[in-house]
């Protein structure tokens, strides 16, 4: 079951929650929309599920019109942040609820209700929990008997909510890798929301990077973190250094440093904002030509085998954060206060928009 | 026995320690001495009263003064009063606390304070609304006259000022929980394809249940004891317009002692019983469905308040 979202549009008041949505989600793709808060990114999932109607555009799910039909016609799994879980029913209850409010005539009977309920716990793993309260349960688990209860009911799409917000961070990678796993094992058409790039990267099949009511970019987790198209996703992608510099005929200046920058061949002189990854920036003793700059080593940041060494520019105008490997720290031998070269490996141009 | 020694000695400086953080122990004593005088100057001795005296010329005639016509007519009216008020009140809390707790619109802020109104003014002053509106003056009153229909000095009237006291009480216990829960269970009933019957009475009525049940206690003993607004409108008829309180002030300015303590030991009675219903909802919330968030509990209006 596919989802086609059609120039979506909605506001709160005056504030523009979400401008212009264009969006397809293929049958059985597993999507993220990532982005900070308040980028729209839970609006336009509640948009989808009906939980919240559009000013403006349309929303195909299996290429069948949605915005006319109500929340409890339109079929979707929805699983929240805080897990929604009714609290006075027991787990196997919740999970059962989607079966037991069906019309008469829909209703499967009482036996098979019980089968297709405890099929269903088996396959989040919560079996021998099905006659606790959600009170008796760890954070993980119920946000497992959400996606049990959001799946019995064999919904065409499913949507979550930041589903792994409120746990801790060890659950939180333990249950998304889980929850990759249920995918690829029965496929059905999601797309969840969250704020945490690790999370969109590791488990998405496609990442929508979204800001201030718009998509900025749609693409494979790789495409994305290796070609970002704008400052933001380059930004809300991972820690990143910005140089301020030109551009001119094809070459970046920044400082003493010269790059290759094809892309930027029409341009001649132009302010531009240089983007390197912390992790594309190498520490070196000795100056190669053209290629570094000369900082000087404030902070040394060891977390486990990543160290991050905080540094400052020569001209005192940018500080810049390297992260390099415990052996690469080792080999360099470096002390704070110790004057160095740093050689960006990899960087991306953008040339400012405004003009000075 | 080396043991035991060590154990009590650490038992007795902990217990030290533990005084150390609290009060010494004369100002504790005092505290709550003074605390128990006042509870047994105030509630208890009096509440005593009400039954010795009851009881003082004996069984006989404390049954005899209970069956007697006239007062289980007004009986019979406070009843018929409190199955009026204290359904439609439930009613009106509920709409009115979903409305204010599930959605925003203008003017809830002043429906918020409206609802407070009957807390914020004399018992009296509510009745006398009634008696402005329905009176032989008022502007009602032709019309009323044309249709025969008599409201003031009679049930209607009675029923009307029972429920215009009343009303705050469900919708403010309501209004709390509703909001702590929020609506998140509500919409996750709705993706799961629950119709709007099926979420109120599987989702929404449980997880409020025990804060109605405690509203609908409070507004009964209200509805049961009112006292100053009913008397303003129900014209004291012997038999006819006079519930329990009133009766009992009509005994007491009869000096038939006796009679009007066994009825005010009914009323006093009826306090006891929601004393303990109370604590017992309250025990039952707080136990096997808690809510999410401490409920505001307010101290609880006894029926005699206004007497």
């Amino acid at each position: 079951m596919s989802i086609t979202v059609v120039n979506i549009s909605k506001k709160f008041g005056s504030f523009e929650a979400l401008r212009n949505i264009n969006l397809t989600v293929d049958t059985g793709e597993f999507v993220a929309v990532l982005g900070p808060s308040g980028s729209g990114k839970t609006t336009l999932l509640r948009i989808i599920a009906g939980l919240e109607y559009a000013d403006a555009g349309k929303i195909l799910i299996n290429e069948k019109e949605m915005v006319s039909r109500k929340l409890r016609e339109r079929n979707v799994g929805f699983v929240f942040q805080h897990y929604a879980l009714f609290k006075n029913m027991t787990v196997f209850e919740n999970v059962a609820f989607g079966l037991k409010v069906r019309s008469r005539k829909l209703r499967p009977p009482r036996g098979e209700i019980a089968e297709r309920v405890h099929e269903l716990l088996r396959l989040v793993q919560l079996d021998n929990y099905a006659y606790r309260y959600p009170r008796q349960l760890s954070g993980g688990q119920r946000q497992r008997v959400a996606l049990a209860r959001a799946l019995a009911v064999e919904p065409s799409v499913l949507l979550l909510d930041e589903p792994f917000g409120a746990l801790d961070a060890r659950v939180r990678i333990e249950l998304r890798r889980w929850l990759r796993k249920l995918h690829d094992k029965i496929h059905i058409t999601s797309i969840f929301v969250t704020h945490d790039q690790d999370e969109a990267l590791e488990l998405a099949d496609k990442v929508v990077v979204m800001n201030t009511g718009t998509i900025e970019q749609v693409g494979s987790p790789d495409e994305v973190y290796d070609n970002p198209i704008s400052p933001f996703v380059f930004n809300f992608l991972g820690a990143v250094n910005i140089f301020h510099g030109r551009v001119h005929d094809g070459c970046a200046h920044i400082g003493s440093l010269k790059i290759d920058s094809p892309e930027h061949s029409g341009f001649a002189n132009s302010a531009a904002v240089g983007y390197v990854r912390s992790h594309d920036i190498d520490i070196e003793r000795t100056t190669s030509n053209g290629s570094s700059i000369p900082a000087e080593v404030r902070y040394i940041h060891r977390i486990g085998n990543i160290v991050r060494v905080e540094l400052f520019s020569d001209d005192g105008k940018e500080t810049i954060e390297a992260e390099i490997t415990r052996e690469r720290l080792n080999e360099l031998g470096l002390k704070s206060g110790e004057k160095v070269y740093i050689k960006p490996k990899k960087m991306r141009m953008f040339v400012e928009d405004y003009q000075i | 026995m080396n043991d035991a020694i060590k154990q009590t000695i650490a038992f007795v400086k902990s217990k030290k320690a533990a005084a150390r953080i609290t009060e010494p122990l004369p100002v504790r004593i005092i505290l709550t001495s003074l605390a128990l005088l006042f509870v047994g100057l105030f509630l208890v001795v009096p509440l005593v009263s009400v039954f010795t005296m009851a009881f003082n010329k004996g069984m006989e005639v404390y049954f005899a003064s209970l069956v007697e016509q006239d007062a289980l007519s007004a009986i019979k009216l406070t009843l018929i009063t409190a199955a009026i008020a204290v359904p439609l009140n439930l009613l009106f809390g509920l709409t009115a606390s979903w409305a204010i707790a599930k959605f925003e619109f203008r003017g809830k802020y002043f429906l918020i304070s409206l609802i407070d109104l009957p807390f914020a003014v004399s018992p009296v002053i509510s009745g006398f609304i009634f008696v402005l509106l329905f009176g032989s003056h008022s502007l009602l009153s032709p019309w009323l006259e044309a249709h025969d229909i008599k409201i003031l000095f009679a049930v209607p009237a009675i029923v009307l000022a029972t429920v215009f006291v009343t009303f705050p009480f469900v919708a403010r216990e309501l209004i709390p929980v509703m909001t702590a829960n929020g609506n998140e269970e509500e919409e996750a009933a709705l993706t799961l394809g629950a119709g709007g019957w099926n979420t109120f009475f599987r989702v929404t009525l449980p997880s409020i249940k025990w804060g109605l049940l405690y509203g609908v206690i409070l507004c009964n003993a209200r509805a049961m004891g009112e006292f100053g607004a009913v008397s303003v409108v129900s014209g004291h008829i012997r038999g006819e317009t006079a519930t329990m309180p009133l009766h009992v002030e009509i005994l007491y300015n009869e000096y038939n002692f006796t009679a009007a303590f066994a009825v005010a030991s009914l009323l006093a009675m009826l306090a006891i019983v929601t004393l303990a219903a109370k604590k017992f909802v309250e025990w039952q919330s707080t136990g096997r469905f808690a809510p999410l968030v401490e409920v505001e509990r307010r101290i609880s209006g006894s029926p005699e308040v206004d007497s």
